[in-house]
């Protein structure tokens, strides 16, 4: 088996490992690093459930291979949630019970997070186009777009 | 699923990955952005023997106004930087309006121009746009590189004037003529899905009669489709009769094949509202 070796950041902390070379980025983040909070859905990049932050960017883990992650600034939705980056959307999560399952929920919260730092209030049109590479199975997403949409005029309002 | 097994070879620079290319022959492939290729090595539906990663390579990244007036995209510039580059908006606004087309935010943050032009799905909106700006492809050998006017690039479904042991550098958009106008838009079911039918346009107005007319379907043929009747129905009419003319006349142009999911007469009838709708538009703006 090829294997390669590999150093990366994952939620701030350095991390080397000698991984196959297929390996994907998420299954090195389940498998080795025990961050079972990136899931993994379709494996073909449409269900949205792995996704992840890569330098700063929502990116999927499973159409990237940790290869690929070499150097890279990785963020998990443990890091995310440690570092309290995102603490009021994941608030606005649960008071709107925006998950039932939680399946979908560590992607959906970084596939929104970068829509709410680019700023402004999207509309609910906007909200749901950024979503739409993310799937739930639960909530319909009326209660996804209430949460993101509440948080979006709250931090507007917290700047303003 | 998981991808096969490969080798990974990260390239340091062009020269390097090329070398790595030719000596591994046909089963060697080139990583971009992986976005494509990542999702059909999970379905096993390829299998090289040998990935090299080129994904790293600064000389393959950035967007240039050159001093003609024209863009140059070099190869690793993702979907996203050209949904959001000022340049862009002002050279090739069909660009910027369809960058956010493609797929989904995370893929747009990974998925490169490069690559999607190497690949030419018939599905993807790049390839439809290279060839409605009339852009020329450049790809990198190791004898040197060359310049492939996309007329030329497109040869089939997948199917490109890329040698086996060249890469696709980068695509250089002409100058905009004065008082084009241009579009890239689609119909699909949801926002990100792959489009039922899609369509890159330039036109010009003249005194309110419309010139030039470029349509260039995605989505309803093996490659970008140049609708030749089409612009030439619309040729010297005012818009609205020229959006009717144009399209009456694609049946000519096209004749998108039937699949499992949608029907062959569904993308011609997509095609063509899509058509009168956006030469309509364009001819309505200011």
């Amino acid at each position: 088996m090829s294997e390669i070796d590999l150093a990366l950041t994952v939620n701030g902390v350095a991390v080397r490992a000698r991984i196959p070379a297929r390996m994907h980025l998420v299954d090195f983040l389940r498998e080795r690093l025990d961050l079972t909070g990136s899931h993994l859905g379709c494996e073909h990049g449409v269900c949205g459930a792995c996704t992840i932050r890569v330098d700063g960017l929502a990116v999927r883990g499973c159409l990237m291979l940790a290869a690929q992650a070499h150097g890279a600034v990785v963020e998990t939705i443990e890091g995310l949630t440690q570092s309290g980056a995102i603490a009021d959307l994941q608030a606005a999560f649960v008071a709107r019970n925006a998950l039932q399952c939680g399946f979908c929920t560590a992607g959906m919260l970084v596939t929104a997070s970068e829509l709410l730092a680019r700023g402004g209030i999207p509309d609910r049109a906007e909200i749901r186009a950024e979503i739409a590479g993310n799937y739930c199975r639960c909530t319909g997403y009326h209660a996804i777009v209430d949460a993101i949409e509440s948080v979006a005029r709250d931090r507007a309002g917290a700047s303003a | 699923m998981k991808a096969p097994e490969f080798d990974y070879h990260r390239a340091e620079s062009v020269a390097g990955a090329l070398t790595a290319l030719r000596a591994a022959g046909p089963d060697g492939r080139l990583l971009a952005g992986g976005q494509s290729l990542l999702a059909s090595l999970n379905f096993r539906l390829s299998a090289p023997s040998l990935l090299i990663d080129i994904g790293r390579l600064d000389e393959l990244r950035g967007m240039t106004e050159t001093a003609d007036g024209g863009l140059r995209i070099a190869a690793l510039t993702t979907h996203a930087q050209i949904g959001r580059s000022a340049v862009v908006a002002r050279l090739a606004p069909m660009l910027a309006e369809g960058a956010p087309l493609i797929a989904h935010p995370a893929i747009r943050n990974r998925g490169t121009i490069g690559g999607s032009l190497a690949l030419a799905d018939p599905a993807s909106e790049w390839p439809a746009c290279a060839l409605a700006l009339q852009a020329e492809i450049e790809i990198a050998g190791l004898d040197g590189s060359r310049r492939v006017p996309a007329a030329d690039f497109f040869h089939g479904m997948y199917a490109t004037a890329c040698g086996a042991e060249e890469l696709v550098a980068a695509m250089h958009v002409p100058p905009m003529a004065p008082g084009t106008r241009q579009s890239c838009c689609e119909l699909a079911r949801r926002h990100g899905d792959y489009a039922l039918a899609g369509l890159a346009i330039t036109l010009a107005v003249e005194g309110g009669r419309l010139r030039d007319v470029r349509a260039v379907f995605f989505g309803v043929g093996p490659t970008p489709m140049l609708a030749q009747h089409a612009g030439a129905a619309a040729e010297g009419l005012p818009p609205a009769q020229a959006a009717q003319a144009a399209a009456e006349a694609l049946t000519a142009d096209l004749d998108p094949q039937s699949d499992p999911v949608t029907d062959g007469a569904t993308r011609m009838q997509l095609a063509r509202v899509l058509l009168r709708r956006t030469i309509t538009r364009l001819g309505a703006a200011a």
